[in-house]
């Protein structure tokens, strides 16, 4: 019965989410819109990390070096190229995906500290090449000055309306995330997991480990390539920051935040994440350090999360009463 | 030919410092089997103390050698005590959770304490200057200075860990904690030195460091990417491999750094790769699980 009532809420829920996530534009002030597009954003390259951290087990301090990639990707398309906005998209998450396959096969064969370790080494090394190359990537002043094309080839949305492009925002995000739900809830998603709670057994099972960690760092790279092909045009600038391993450390928290051990929970993480930097932010320029000490507490003292936090208090109520 | 023998010297002068810092980042993972990303924040720490103790307090250099790396090696203790015993035993993910919040937690507060610019130290009045060493090449004695700083540590640690029963204990301890427990030893005690250790060697690098190189609030990052190198390259948790991991990047940095300079910050990581490639645990390196 409570079971039954659980998914009907959770049908309801759902709608309304999305409902509400369409309007928000025509119901909230300006600013919000920006919060909104942000959190669609970094949200995705959250859950991109989860899949990585959550369902395969491995945590990656290089994640911001996909994400930048992906800015770096749309940036110079744009002002070179002035190809349509999807097909910038397209490029950002191939090259998320191509430099995953990259410094995933150096780094998924050995324990996770090397794994740490080289991600986050490696995610500087695209840092050390961003700053470098100038006369590709314009060293430390970024990418900048671009035009925004139209999504599509005949498609003539104004994606200069901060509206606009926060419906754009929406729309390939939840495509994205929809594709990344079916990847982890496939028969791949549950390899994933067997690995991560042992894998040496699932080795002994005939799996190859070390495929299957590759493949899982590379769909991370190409979603998370992704996000960064949105965040070029919503910033107007793709910059070394954005590749820098401070960067790589929002993921990490969002993900812990929300809860790694659910598919929704990088997006609660980035929405949790986002208002309390524009809070914060308006009264001291500490962010990092509010970052840091947010992250050990977390890690020692409510590692599921706070989505799962919140729902094992629920269901916990669910199970009295029935 | 002096060009060589300068890029020899460096190679030296970069490699020792390296080894000191990464050596101190494998104690700690021999002992407490955890990667403390902190590690190049520790180095830091060390540097800005040292400026603080010198640039304006104005006290001696080698006051400072001796009182920083003291004060961060207590920092250690407090952290160890306070955090790190949150997580012992539990998944190795979790200390590197929580020693990645830590490096952002005192990367910021150094930048909120020291602001956000350059600072510099000079080599106290005995190191200035030049030496003229056997064939006619010039070399800056405090260089020199660095090279016997390095020297002297590899020779301390392979005592301490070779000849001496607090060495024996901790290698003991690294090997098997709980046979080390039941056998009277206080490993708790032996966990917090190690960290404390391992912090010390840190900051000593800091402080050493410090009149070479500008002291500002990216020099913790540098390292500890430069450390995480020198331990890959090398085998993780070898001593040894530390200090011919070292040495490489020394040797990287100092011809590099001469005749490569369009790519000099790509080389180490290249360096890096092949190793990964041909020996993926390390120069040195066993199969670790």
């Amino acid at each position: 019965m409570s079971r039954v009532l659980m998914t009907a809420l959770g049908a309801v829920g759902t709608t309304a989410l999305l409902a509400g996530l369409v309007a928000l534009p025509w119901v909230t002030p300006y600013f919000y819109i920006f919060i909104a597009t942000e959190v669609l954003i970094l949200g995705l390259l959250a859950a991109s990390f989860n899949l990585v951290f959550g369902y395969a087990g491995m945590l990656s301090f290089g994640h911001a070096a996909f994400y930048g990639v992906g800015a770096y990707a749309t940036a110079l398309v744009l002002l070179h190229l002035q190809w349509p906005l999807v097909a910038c998209l397209a490029v950002s998450a191939s090259a998320g995906a191509a430099l995953a396959l990259v410094i995933g096969f150096l780094s998924v064969r050995l324990d996770e500290v090397y794994f740490a370790m080289l991600t986050l080494a490696f995610g500087m090394m695209v840092f050390a090449v961003a700053y470098q190359w100038r006369s590709v990537t314009n060293g430390s002043d970024g990418i900048a000055g671009f035009m925004l094309t139209d999504f599509a080839p005949g498609v003539g949305w104004v994606l200069d309306d901060p509206a606009v492009y926060y419906h754009v925002v929406l729309g390939v995000v939840l495509v994205a995330a929809a594709l990344l739900y079916l990847i982890c809830r496939s028969s791949f998603g549950q390899v994933l997991r067997a690995i991560a709670q042992n894998a040496e057994r699932a080795a002994f099972c005939g799996l190859n480990v070390r495929a299957y960690r590759l493949a899982a760092f590379t769909v991370a790279g190409a979603f998370a390539g992704l996000a960064g092909g949105l965040m070029a045009p919503f910033l107007r600038v793709a910059s070394p920051e954005m590749l820098h391993w401070s960067m790589s450390a929002e993921p990490v928290l969002m993900a812990i935040l929300g809860g790694t051990g659910y598919f929704l929970g990088p997006f609660v993480g980035a929405a949790l994440f986002v208002l309390l930097e524009s809070w914060i932010t308006g009264f001291t320029e500490a962010w990092m350090l509010v970052l840091g000490v947010l992250l050990a507490l977390m890690v020692m003292f409510f590692r599921r999360g706070v989505l799962g936090t919140v729902l094992s208090w629920l269901t916990g109520r669910a199970g009295d009463r029935s | 030919m002096s060009g060589l023998a300068t890029a020899a010297l460096n190679s030296l002068d970069i490699g020792l410092l390296l080894f000191v810092i990464a050596v101190g980042l494998n104690i700690v993972f021999g002992v407490l089997n955890i990667i403390n990303f902190a590690h190049g924040a520790l180095y830091m720490l060390g540097a800005y103390l040292a400026f603080t103790l010198i640039g304006l307090l104005g006290l001696p250099f080698w006051v400072a050698l001796i009182v920083a790396p003291l004060g961060v090696a207590v920092l250690a203790v407090v952290i160890d005590r306070v955090l790190l015993r949150f997580i012992y035993g539990r998944e190795i993910t979790d200390s590197l959770l929580l020693t990645f919040a830590l490096l952002l937690i005192i990367n910021e507060s150094t930048r909120l304490i020291w602001g956000s610019g350059i600072h510099v130290i000079d080599p106290p009045a005995l190191l200035a200057g030049t030496l003229t060493l056997p064939g006619g090449l010039r070399y800056p004695i405090y260089n020199l200075f660095v090279i016997g700083v390095g020297l002297a540590l590899l020779a301390g640690l392979w005592l301490l860990f070779n000849r001496s029963r607090i060495g024996r204990i901790m290698r003991a301890a690294s090997l098997d904690g709980e046979m080390a427990a039941t056998l009277g030893i206080n490993t708790r005690a032996v966990v917090t030195g190690a960290f404390a250790l391992g912090a010390w060697l840190a900051a000593v690098g800091g402080v050493v460091a410090a009149p070479m190189r500008a002291i500002d609030p990216g020099m913790g990052d540098k390292i500890i990417i430069e450390s995480f190198i020198v331990v890959v390259i090398g085998g993780l948790g070898s001593f040894p491999g530390a200090l011919i991991g070292a040495l490489v990047l020394g040797v990287i940095h100092g011809f590099g750094g001469r005749y490569l300079p369009e790519i000099n910050l790509i080389l180490p990581f290249i360096g890096m790769a092949l190793v990964l490639l041909v020996k993926p645990h390390g120069l040195m390196g066993q199969k670790t699980g």
